[in-house]
């Protein structure tokens, strides 16, 4: 078995700017994978193109709503309980407001909703998962996992009642009350993964080569759970508006006259089914939003390969 | 050579506490490695080999293991009371260590090139430049001579082979310019061609650097090949050491002849039926020697008690009650 490697200096350099192309290249063909992987499943698509949707509606608002002084206090009790028409596409509620533009409006509570909870819950329980998996088995271990069990035994919608109860109800004490419950789900996830992977070689390998704690968990564990967080922020981006919803359907989240998606299917319903549109097209909007959250999600695992979700 | 050792490992115990009690996996496992001397460890699968290697970098997962006794004094430093901080600067640049299974050493989501770069980035604790680590990076890749390495670089592990993959953890170990390589069956999860060629580079390599070398492998081939010295280990205790030479001419432990007789000859006799039964239980170990079960001359000596080593010649001594009287007062 002779050497059929090269001789040892035929590499006299090794180019640094080679080195950044072919690095740059390797990242497109990813990007190109990931698109194809994600494209590939049309409801996907649909999924993205909701959020899409979505998101621009809340983000020009203001332009987009037919009336956007309705979502201000403002009665037209001459123009109230109104059906469907051209002037009203969504109809009018028991006040006057044009349904459209509230539920347009609406869609920005409930973003804002899950962009701050998930924004409040994803870091410290990712970081909190991630220790634990590591120092699997020792103390830090047994102290941050089981305060997540205790967490997680409390049921999030009585939790945010007893929140409203001694706080004042509003849509920041919701969020509170929605992020305190939510983040020991991530502590879980991540716990889980890290937990194998904290015995992986290549830890091991880092570990040997004299990398420091921080590295180990930022740098080579962190980057092997990122697909299942993703994943599982997408799908609890629905998730969290649905329960925002609800809070507010039972008069804890957003305050009327703001124009929440639950408060105004609340109001709208001491109408049914006669004035049917004033419940139902606000809750449309619900469905709206988070079944493109959840479409968008299968994609996402598909696309990232995260089967533990 | 310099008198002291560069790496002494005496007597150390490494215990796994699990369901069912303590795993007494180390039992008084002692060890030395002298400056620019390429050590053998040789004994079959689940015999303590790799445990006894994560113990001196201290990476076993504890719990469940315990170190309850023993010394590691690696440059005459014990390396299980360093502090944390200081046993990092130890890790890379005064030891560093290879794997069976480069594929699993390596994290499949970074490119190569940002992982040699890490480990650049672990060996000093000045601030580099990308262009600084760069060229650092460039002699180690040399070494192993990685074949178009700009395109190497610029690949997941999962776009190379093998080969070329440890032939990047070889680089890695290299980065930091250690004194002491681990090479914890370096090439047994390759195919035999490609495990001849790293094998061969390791060789190449540890004489041009003149690296001290730690070999773990049941290859007893291998040893002979590549070691000065070999520690012939089972179930958890050192059996017999001696120069490799030494070793093969003149095997004396009853276990080191069955390992002898395991290797499948080409002239004449075939393959030989090895050493009738397992390695013990660690939950329950035979009391006295370790071996005594499996021993085809098992005296009522050895059921009783534990044999220390008996100096036999020069470098060669056995834990073994045969040789109790041929011990040389030297």
């Amino acid at each position: 078995m002779g050497e059929v490697i090269p001789a040892r200096h035929s590499h006299p350099t090794i180019s640094l700017e080679q080195v950044k192309l072919m690095e740059r290249q390797t990242r497109r063909e990813n990007l190109g994978r990931a698109w194809y992987k994600f494209s590939r499943n049309s409801l996907s698509l649909v999924g993205a193109a909701m959020v899409l949707l979505v998101l621009l509606l809340a983000i020009f608002a203001p332009l987009v709503a037919p009336y956007p002084e309705h979502v201000k206090p403002f009665t037209d009790f001459a123009n109230a309980k109104l059906p469907p028409s051209w002037a009203h596409p969504f109809g009018t509620d028991e006040i006057g407001r044009d349904i459209l533009s509230r539920s347009i409006f609406g869609f920005r509570y409930a973003l804002w909703m899950g962009v701050v909870v998930l924004s409040l819950v994803v870091p410290p329980g990712v970081l909190l998962g991630l220790v634990a998996g590591y120092f699997q088995g020792t103390r830090i271990d047994t102290i941050i996992m089981r305060i997540t069990d205790i967490f997680l035994a409390v049921p999030p919608l009585i939790l945010a009642l007893a929140i409203a109860s001694i706080l004042k109800p509003n849509l920041s004490n919701a969020m509170m009350a929605v992020s305190l419950m939510w983040w020991p789900w991530y502590t879980r996830l991540v716990y889980g993964l890290a937990s194998t992977l904290r015995n992986e070689y290549f830890v091991v390998s880092a570990e040997v080569s004299g990398a420091s704690t921080a590295h180990i968990l930022f740098r080579e564990i962190l980057p092997n759970v990122i697909s299942p967080i993703f994943t599982k922020i997408s799908l609890d981006m629905g998730w969290v508006i649905i329960i925002g919803s609800t809070l507010s359907f039972v008069g804890l989240g957003v305050q009327p006259p703001e124009p929440g998606l639950g408060t105004m299917v609340a109001s709208g319903a001491k109408y049914l089914p006669d004035q049917w549109w004033i419940a139902v097209f606000p809750a449309l909007a619900i469905v709206l939003i988070v079944l493109g959250f959840n479409l968008l999600g299968d994609g996402l695992r598909d696309m990232l390969g995260a089967e533990e979700i | 050579m310099d008198d002291a050792p560069l790496l002494e490992i005496k007597d150390l115990h490494v215990h796994f506490h699990v369901y069912g009690g303590i795993l007494r996996v180390l039992d008084g496992v002692s060890f030395v490695v002298h400056r620019g001397e390429k050590v053998g460890l040789v004994g079959e699968t689940g015999c303590g080999k790799t445990t006894t290697m994560k113990a001196t970098l201290r990476v076993l997962p504890m719990p469940p293991a315990r170190i309850p006794g023993g010394q590691i004094l690696f440059q005459g430093q014990d390396l299980l009371k360093m502090r944390d901080d200081r046993l990092r600067r130890v890790r890379g640049r005064g030891i560093s260590m290879i794997f069976q299974d480069p594929t699993a050493a390596l994290n499949p989501v970074f490119t190569i090139g940002q992982q040699i770069r890490a480990v650049v980035r672990h060996s000093t604790e000045k601030r580099l430049s990308r262009s600084q680590i760069h060229d650092r990076m460039i002699q180690p890749i040399r070494e192993v001579a990685l074949p178009d390495p700009e395109r190497m670089l610029g690949s997941y592990p999962i776009q190379l082979s093998g080969g070329m993959r440890q032939r990047v953890c070889i680089a890695m170990a290299l980065v930091a310019d250690p004194k002491l390589l681990i090479a914890d069956e370096p090439g047994t999860s390759l195919d035999v061609t490609i495990q001849d060629q790293i094998l061969r580079l390791l060789g190449r390599l540890v004489e041009e650097k003149d690296l001290s070398v730690i070999l773990i492998t049941h290859t007893l081939g291998i040893v002979r090949q590549l070691t000065d010295r070999v520690y012939v280990m089972y179930a958890g205790t050192m059996v017999e050491v001696a120069g490799t030479e030494e070793l093969f001419r003149n095997p004396l432990h009853p276990y080191t002849h069955g390992l002898m007789e395991a290797v499948p000859r080409l002239t004449g006799g075939g393959v030989s039926d090895g050493i009738p039964g397992r390695i013990p239980n660690y939950l329950h170990p035979p009391p006295g020697c370790r071996f005594h079960p499996r021993c085809p001359h098992v005296m009522d000596v050895c059921r009783q008690e534990k044999p220390g080593f008996y100096r036999v010649s020069g470098d060669h001594e056995v834990a073994c009650f045969l040789y109790r009287d041929k011990e040389r007062s030297a």
